[in-house]
């Protein structure tokens, strides 16, 4: 390690030395706990278990036998004759055949009900620069996006970091299942502009994370009246598309338009990745699918920063076009996924625990306010240190995600061995019963 | 003149429903002359009845004409599919632009209300005007258009403007046929596939492992003058996201660097791009072997000090682009003297070290610093794997400090633009073969050399001189004897000469900030030697052309 000595007299620039990155939430606090004393079943079964990490872990080995039974892409050449197409070099468009099979597996998610122009895919190295980049293009230092909570805590960072954008939150609460409301988005926006702030779009995430639920046509069809009223962007995160349990319960904001001939289309922009559905978040792939023109071309530009590496386009790219594979897998992953669900739900059901009714996604929305000693907070905070530190369990409160209801948890159960999940499940269990019976 | 004059033949589908807003100046105006009619009608006599009221409605009209003036850049067109290519924005007429004006107005097609399209922040905006200004990337963009190849389109244009390496491609290439698929194996039994250490995330500054192999080749390209800690490394998508995440760490926005030219034109783009940094050119000259030179840059500083303009460090290329030279160990300490003295960075980006087909040996400023006793923490490296080998695609970029505060930072950023994990896998198998690596870096510089011979052979038969190189993928070519005025619009006429009649893609000196009209870079490593001859009979047409 360098030695630890900083001298203060040659200055750094005000994104360098400043806390925007937002890592000091308990949200990644449980992250480094988890880093410190990991779990595992042999040599650490006392660690901590991490429940905190929105990662699939359910379907991998379906990636596997695709890529055992087809070698060759990972040889990265195709020889033809005596010329060797290769993937070492490319542009800031990309590979026109990954993009292509982008488009294609994008399609597959939702069921064919939408057509996807691979020309209008812009390629990033993951969703968190797809949310940064729009975040860049859309607003300018000192606007405004607003977010639906509780949303996913890393967008603290990644939509005002280096952007210098401010975030304003639209406050949903369980009295009707956090779901958006006009008033909500009313309220929000006028609290921007009591505060002089110019709001240039709406970002929300679809199905949501922390919440585990997809977005009902009524308010998708609400908020693309209110975005369009006041003439803001739209971002759809749609990166959980895929972790729907069931595919006709998915709405992509992409059908809406489609229904109604694109009118307004060029606000709205959607954002994809691989590292949920496909469970590939190491590959760094990430999307952005723009009905706006201008959009696409300053993104593509922007790309530059954060370009696919060429040969995971090529190894991919085989992958995603072959639609008796993408079929199978989304099929599977979505069954798997849904089985886990459930069986958490009632597991935790068992012990007296509730979560959110969720449909989607990698985690379920936990229900602990009767546990809170108080409810703030302060409360809500103390409840999470006491599950990290007692129950060796990390999991991400409400707070994090800017829950205006205290008492909220986010629980992942995808990141892991179904046997690792029966041990965290039994310490909740413990912890329960040690409560009932004092 | 109305706003929307020019009527569209096809309307657009997408008309807004809401109603527009009134937009009219009667609307505010009549809420205020309503009320004066009170003035004028009687209680305030004959000079102030008729006279207060007729200044009074004048200001006004001055008030609302500059109110109702456009702020924000005009519409952007329907969403129809592109059909061209992807990087040309799709409006047929004028681009947007941060500064709208109502003649942009009648221009842009549609008879919609401006408010009914959001616009993009004036950031994007300026990265969305075609670049006029940048014929590096006018010219990059016409040869995409129309490529040359030997079978297919003959008389297409020839590239000499991307300095890419495609000399010794072939060594790559069979390298992983016999290699790739065994590199990507994680399996405890031979033969079997186990992804799970590819598919998790990875810490977004890279793996441990990566980082060992890159620090270790950074070493063996160094001839292990020089040994890196990885842990004084953050890997980045590329080395465009290394200097642009350095940027943002050194300095604010507003504040500048000194950098020596004829520089790189990307930089413009990169740097100051998104984090709002000036670069400020210190030009060198020709009859100075463009060397850098230290009371140049005493001046520039003094000067941007006076502009009150805050220098934050003086940022290099070493060796140099676009003129390929290696940089002496006494510039470097000159250089290191400088920053000191004035408290500021030094950047050096040393992205062609390993690529020199000269005689000199590469110093890097790494081993300056070791011996010369001087504080480390202002001085950063960016580096990576796109020139010294050819894999500008896999995205492999690199900064290096001895600045803990700027390596946690750019690692935490680094999350922005990561390398991907099977490529993190797949070339810490390439850079541990140490002895592929020795052999590629040597037969690659044979071929550089034998190529940069011949091509600068090439240029002298056209008149052409061209600086001493000695590293990097291009030769600096004066073609000053060519252009009709010796002026940047004469360099600027020469070069739109040699990519329309001779269809030859070079980028002008003016595009990397040289003072001197007439030089030109000139890449040769994307050709064969049978495709010489070709160029300069293209050239000829210039060069032995009506002027």
């Amino acid at each position: 390690m360098v030695a630890k000595v900083y001298k203060p007299c040659i200055p750094l620039s005000a994104i360098a030395t400043s806390s925007t990155h937002g890592e000091d939430s308990p949200y990644f606090a449980g992250w480094r706990a988890y880093d410190e004393d990991p779990y595992d079943a042999t040599t650490n079964p006392s660690g901590v278990i991490q429940m905190g990490l929105a990662e699939n872990q359910v379907s991998f080995d379906l990636l596997e036998k695709y890529l055992e039974e087809h070698q060759e892409v990972s040889k990265l050449v195709n020889g033809i004759g005596g010329f060797r197409e290769n993937a070492l070099f490319q542009d800031y468009h990309g590979l026109n055949s990954f993009r292509k099979a982008m488009a294609s597996f994008m399609e597959e998610i939702r069921g064919g009900k939408v057509k996807f122009d691979s020309n209008r895919i812009v390629l990033t190295a993951g969703a968190t620069a797809a949310n940064e980049l729009l975040s860049f293009i859309i607003a300018n230092p000192g606007d405004a996006l607003l977010v639906p909570t509780p949303y996913y805590p890393g967008f603290d960072r990644d939509l005002r970091w280096r952007t210098g954008v401010n975030i304003i939150p639209v406050n949903c609460n369980s009295s009707n299942k956090f779901q958006i409301t006009k008033q909500a988005l009313e309220e929000a926006y006028a609290k921007a502009k009591k505060a002089d702030l110019q709001v240039k779009g709406l970002l929300m995430t679809n199905p949501s994370n922390p919440l585990g639920t997809a977005m009902t046509r009524p308010v998708l069809e609400e908020i693309l009246n209110f975005i369009s009223s006041k003439n803001m962007h739209l971002i759809s995160d749609e990166i959980y598309s895929g972790s729907v349990f069931s595919s006709e319960e998915f709405i992509s904001i992409a059908e809406i338009l489609e229904e109604s001939g694109y009118a307004d289309a060029q606000r709205v922009h959607i954002v994809y990745s691989l590292s949920k559905d496909l469970g590939l978040p190491g590959f760094r792939v990430g999307a952005i699918y723009s009905y706006n023109d201008a959009v696409v071309t300053t993104a593509r530009r922007m790309s530059s920063f954060t370009l696919v590496s060429s040969q995971t386009q090529k190894m991919l790219s085989p992958m995603l076009s072959d639609v008796n594979f993408t079929k199978n897998y989304i099929k599977t992953n979505r069954e798997r996924l849904k089985r886990r669900y459930d069986y958490v739900v009632e597991k935790l059901r068992e012990c007296g625990i509730e979560c959110l009714h969720g449909n989607a996604g990698l985690f379920c929305w936990m229900n602990l306010k009767p546990l809170l000693e108080e409810a703030t907070t302060d409360g809500e905070l103390k409840l999470w240190e006491t599950i990290l530190k007692d129950l060796k369990l990390d999991i991400s409160p409400g707070s994090s995600c800017h829950c205006t209801e205290p008492g909220w948890f986010r629980v992942c159960f995808a990141n892991m061995s179904i046997e690792t999940l029966d041990v965290a499940l039994s310490r909740f269990t413990s912890f329960m019963e040690k409560r009932r019976k004092t | 003149m109305t706003r929307f004059s020019r009527a569209s033949s096809n309307p657009s589908p997408e008309t807004n429903p809401a109603p527009p807003r009134l937009k009219s100046d009667e609307g505010p105006a009549m809420r205020i002359i309503v009320p004066l009619q009170g003035v004028v009608q009687g209680r305030g006599g004959l000079v102030l009845g008729s006279l207060l009221p007729c200044a009074l409605f004048y200001f006004l009209q001055l008030y609302l004409k500059s109110r109702n003036r456009p702020s924000q850049s005009p519409p952007s067109s329907p969403p129809t599919t592109l059909s061209t290519p992807d990087d040309h924005h799709a409006s047929p007429s004028s681009p947007p632009s941060a500064s709208g004006s109502t003649i942009h107005r009648t221009l842009s097609r549609g008879l919609l209300s401006p408010r009914s399209h959001p616009n993009v922040s004036s950031r994007a905006a300026a990265v969305a005007r075609p670049d006029e200004d940048s014929l590096y990337y006018v010219g990059y963009k016409k040869c995409l258009r129309d490529p040359f190849h030997r079978v297919d389109n003959p008389e297409g244009i020839i590239q000499l403007g991307l300095a890419e390496n495609r000399l010794s491609q072939d060594l790559i290439l069979d390298w992983l046929e016999k290699n790739a698929y065994g590199a990507l194996l994680g399996g405890d039994r031979p033969g079997e596939l186990n992804i799970m250490g590819l598919t998790t995330y990875l810490p977004f500054d890279g793996s441990d492992n990566f980082k060992n192999a890159v620090a270790g080749f950074m070493g063996q390209v160094l001839q292990e003058s020089v040994s890196f800690d990885p842990s004084q490394i953050v890997l980045t998508s590329g080395a465009t996201p290394a200097m642009e995440i350095l940027s943002f760490c050194l300095a604010d926005p507003g504040n500048a660097f000194l950098v020596p030219s004829p520089y790189y034109p990307g930089w413009d783009r990169d740097i100051k791009w998104r984090t709002g940094v000036e670069l400020v050119p210190v030009p060198c000259r020709s009859t100075d072997n463009f060397n850098i030179s230290i009371p140049a840059l005493e001046r520039a500083y003094t000067q941007a000090k006076k502009r009150g303009l805050k220098i934050r460090a003086v940022l290099i290329a070493n060796p140099t682009n676009p003129t390929g030279h290696v940089l002496s160990r006494d510039t470097l300490i000159d250089l290191l003297d400088f920053v000191t003295e004035k408290n500021i960075h030094l950047i050096s980006d040393e992205v062609f070290a390993g690529s020199i087909h000269g005689e000199s040996k590469f110093v890097s400023v790494a081993e300056v610093l070791e011996s010369e006793g001087i504080d480390k923490t202002r001085v950063h490296i960016v580096y990576g794997l796109s020139k010294d080998l050819p894999l500008p695609g896999f995205r492999v970029g690199v900064i290096h400090s001895y600045n803990e505060t700027v390596i946690a930072a750019s690692a935490k950023l680094a999350r922005f633009s990561s390398v991907s994990a099977p490529t993190q896998q797949l070339l810490t198998a390439m850079l541990s073969d140490k002895q592929f690596i020795s052999n590629y870096l040597g037969a690659n510089r044979q071929r550089m050399r034998r190529m940069f011979l011949l091509f600068v052979d090439a240029l002298k038969q056209l008149g052409i001189e061209c600086a001493n190189s000695e590293a990097g993928f291009y030769c600096w070519a004066d073609m000053s004897r060519y252009i009709t005025s010796y002026s940047e619009k004469g360099e600027k006429k020469l070069w739109e000469k040699l990519l329309t009649v001779a269809k030859v893609n070079v980028t002008p000196g003016l595009s990397c900030h040289c003072i001197e009209p007439g030089w030109f870079r000139c890449c040769f490593t994307t050709l064969t030697e049978e495709d010489i001859p070709l160029v300069v009979e293209r050239m000829k047409r210039v060069t032995q052309g009506p002027k």
